[in-house]
């Protein structure tokens, strides 16, 4: 990827994105190609064989993927994937996104999306510690009566509830 | 006649208090889908399905439909009173709602906003009830090959049809079909593509795919292009609305024209996007006011949510009739079905006779009910979208949490969504469709598995897919709509080289 100033924004290039998503998607190919030669691609007892189709499928992809990647290269390099502030404001959503994913195992998916909810209204919302406290709790506790006991669905949970003996 | 009798059975089912109850629950729920950013109907289904899993299939159906009716509905309130297309497919009601909302007619605009869907969707049930069974008689009648040359009709209608780069939508699709591949093979029993993991044995489920792909895609696509939300206020009284309905029989052809753009783009799986936009474009250039297009016309309002709704509503034909679904949300709720235990296709109005009529019954009711509730709700709704994004999109991002995991009562599932999530913002930066990869991964294994079996009827001949008249013809109505493009550019050229 390649830094490019157009009307004074800088970013990735599009076109650099627009090849790297073909390029990933070659290799996507290549390993649907290689699942289907470990299960055989070719005419068994009952007819084609588990990978005969995925096979085909990954052949599409890269011949696809290939015509994909020609019209990227021909694309103008000036032209901004999403300027770095934009791509700042997307990370600052994944980055505590995935945090979040990662710690649903273990400390429950109430006392993680409290911290979510929470914290994400305290940076990008800059509001006060009791607001951001009311709206995350009363949203935790709704979800709480909404599945568990309105309908039955019972979600993760971890030490806090244990604790609490919910 | 008998058509008739089970719609009467059909809303016998329907008028039940808990369904009742359901239906306005549903509206309720989709037009809060609808205004929300990052939430739409597709994804919103999703998410909300798990608590459907202790329903009956009928009730659940008729809960879930009718969050579909209110998300077709919410679009329109963002439109217009925002200039924020809540859905993709009401970005046309934009070009002439937003104006009107400016001038001081946001109450008109809705009005005829929510009327004109209204009439779309009527005019898509009626189709679906008089037309639905016949297909599903006729298609009673189909093998494996006739089975898969519809399959490869929808998904080749995808490739010519639509507006993005042909070899990106047939990447994204098959990449679909791929991830539906993964897992036990329901042919041979064998596992495959698994590469030894054991969180991969049961594949990758759609709800998991759209919920990142729609829902996390969606708000990351938000959150890149900043918030402002800055709208205008709607008063809707009964004087507005009564003077608006006088107004708008005046356009009875535009309708009628939307009507039928609407129900033929949204069979074929076109969808409700493009025939809003087609639907406007045409008005603007028949309409006697078509220089006014754009700066507030009423017409310009009529023309796109007529289709929209029309397309929206059409979607389900061939998915109740044939199980191919016509939207992403379609496919959805045909997944739902498969949750439920019914098998889609032209056997359920045989079978499931309660469940087929008790959902077109509920097509009728369900729109009626959401224009009242639309009509009389819009400041509340409106209210929603000035909550700030700070605070909605966190709750937005742990609902989408929730869905996912309750599918499967799997964290891994929590994961792979947000995969999904920063896959789908960078395929729809990149302009790769993402309606095609997700009816992929729902059909993936019956499009193969018919395939498969068409295959070994024949010994391996792909002559199978050409030998009778009825497969020939599905198969060559495929071919046509994979080279549309093609013929399109040599038919225009022809005519160039004859004028010239």
């Amino acid at each position: 990827m390649t830094d490019t100033s157009s009307h004074g924004a800088s970013g990735p290039s599009h076109r650099g994105v627009e090849m790297g998503v073909a390029v990933a998607m070659i290799g996507f190919g290549a390993i649907v190609i290689a699942g289907s030669l470990q299960v055989g691609i070719g005419w068994g007892p009952e007819g084609p064989k588990a990978g005969f189709f995925p096979f085909y499928l990954g052949v599409t992809i890269i011949l696809a993927s290939i015509m994909n990647l020609l019209a990227a290269t021909s694309q103008s390099r000036q032209k901004v994937f999403a300027d770095w502030s934009q791509l700042g404001s997307v990370l600052s959503v994944v980055i505590p996104t995935t945090i979040y994913v990662f710690a649903v195992p273990w400390a429950g998916i109430y006392l993680s999306s409290l911290i979510l909810i929470a914290l994400f209204m305290r940076w990008l919302g800059r509001y006060g510690i009791a607001m951001c406290a009311a709206v995350s709790i009363s949203v935790v506790v709704m979800t709480y009566l909404m599945f568990e006991k309105w309908f039955l669905v019972p979600l993760p949970k971890g030490p806090i509830e244990d604790w609490l003996g919910l | 006649m008998e058509e008739i009798a089970n719609l009467f059975h059909g809303f016998a089912v329907v008028i039940q208090p808990f369904n009742l109850l359901l239906m306005v629950v549903g509206i309720l729920l989709g037009v809060i889908i609808g205004v929300l950013p990052g939430l739409g109907g597709a994804n919103g289904i999703a998410i909300l399905l798990p608590l459907t899993f202790g329903m009956s299939p009928t009730s659940a159906i008729i809960m879930l439909s009718c969050i579909y009716w209110g998300a077709l509905f919410g679009g329109a309130i963002t439109s217009v009173l925002f200039n924020i297309p809540g859905e993709p497919w009401s970005v046309a009601t934009t070009f002439d709602g937003h104006p009107m909302a400016q001038q001081g007619k946001a109450g008109e605009a809705l009005t005829a906003a929510f009327t004109s869907s209204f009439v779309g969707a009527l005019f898509a049930v009626i189709m679906i009830t008089l037309v639905a069974p016949l297909v599903a008689k006729f298609a009673l009648q189909f093998g494996p090959a006739e089975k898969f040359a519809v399959f490869f009709l929808a998904f080749c209608s995808f490739i010519g049809m639509g507006k993005e780069p042909p070899f990106k939508t047939i990447a994204a699709m098959m990449i679909g079909f791929a991830l539906a591949a993964v897992g036990l093979d329901s042919v041979t029993g064998q596992l495959r593509l698994t590469f030894g993991f054991t969180e991969m044995l049961n594949g990758f489920d759609f709800l998991i795919a759209v919920i990142g792909l729609f829902g996390i895609g969606e708000i990351l696509l938000t959150m890149e292009e900043g918030l402002s939300f800055k709208g205008k206020a709607a008063v809707i009284n009964p004087k507005v609305v009564w003077e608006t309905w006088k107004e708008l029989p005046r356009y009875w052809m535009t309708s009628l024209r939307s009507c039928i753009i609407g129900c033929w783009m949204g069979i074929s799986p076109a969808g409700a996007t493009p025939a809003s936009f087609m639907s406007y474009g045409i008005a603007k250039r028949t309409s006697k006011r078509g220089d006014n297009f754009g700066k507030g016309e009423v017409e310009g309002v009529v023309a796109p949510e007529t289709a929209a709704h029309a397309a929206g509503t059409a979607a389900l034909l061939p998915m109740l009739s044939l199980g191919v679904p016509g939207s992403p949300t379609a496919a959805v709720l045909l997944g739902g079905l498969l949750i439920w235990g019914l098998q889609p296709g032209p056997l359920l109005f045989v079978e499931q006779k309660d469940f087929v009529w008790g959902l077109i019954a509920s097509m009728y009711l369900g729109n009626i009910v959401g224009l009242i509730i639309v009509l009389t709700c819009v400041p509340l709704f409106a209210a929603i979208l000035r909550v700030p994004f700070s605070i909605i999109g966190p709750i937005i991002l742990v609902m989408c949490a929730i869905g996912a995991y309750t599918v499967h009562n799997s964290a891994f599932d929590v994961v792979l969504m947000l995969v999904f999530g920063v896959i789908g913002y960078v395929l729809k930066k990149t302009n790769y469709p993402l309606a095609p990869m997700v009816l992929a991964i729902v059909l993936g294994d019956k499009a193969e598995e018919a395939f498969r079996q068409s295959l070994l009827g024949s010994g391996g001949s792909l002559g199978i897919f050409f030998s009778n008249g009825l497969v020939a013809s599905i198969m060559v109505l495929g071919l046509i709509a994979l080279f549309w493009p093609v013929i399109q550019n040599a038919w225009t050229r022809m005519r160039l080289a004859t004028a010239a």
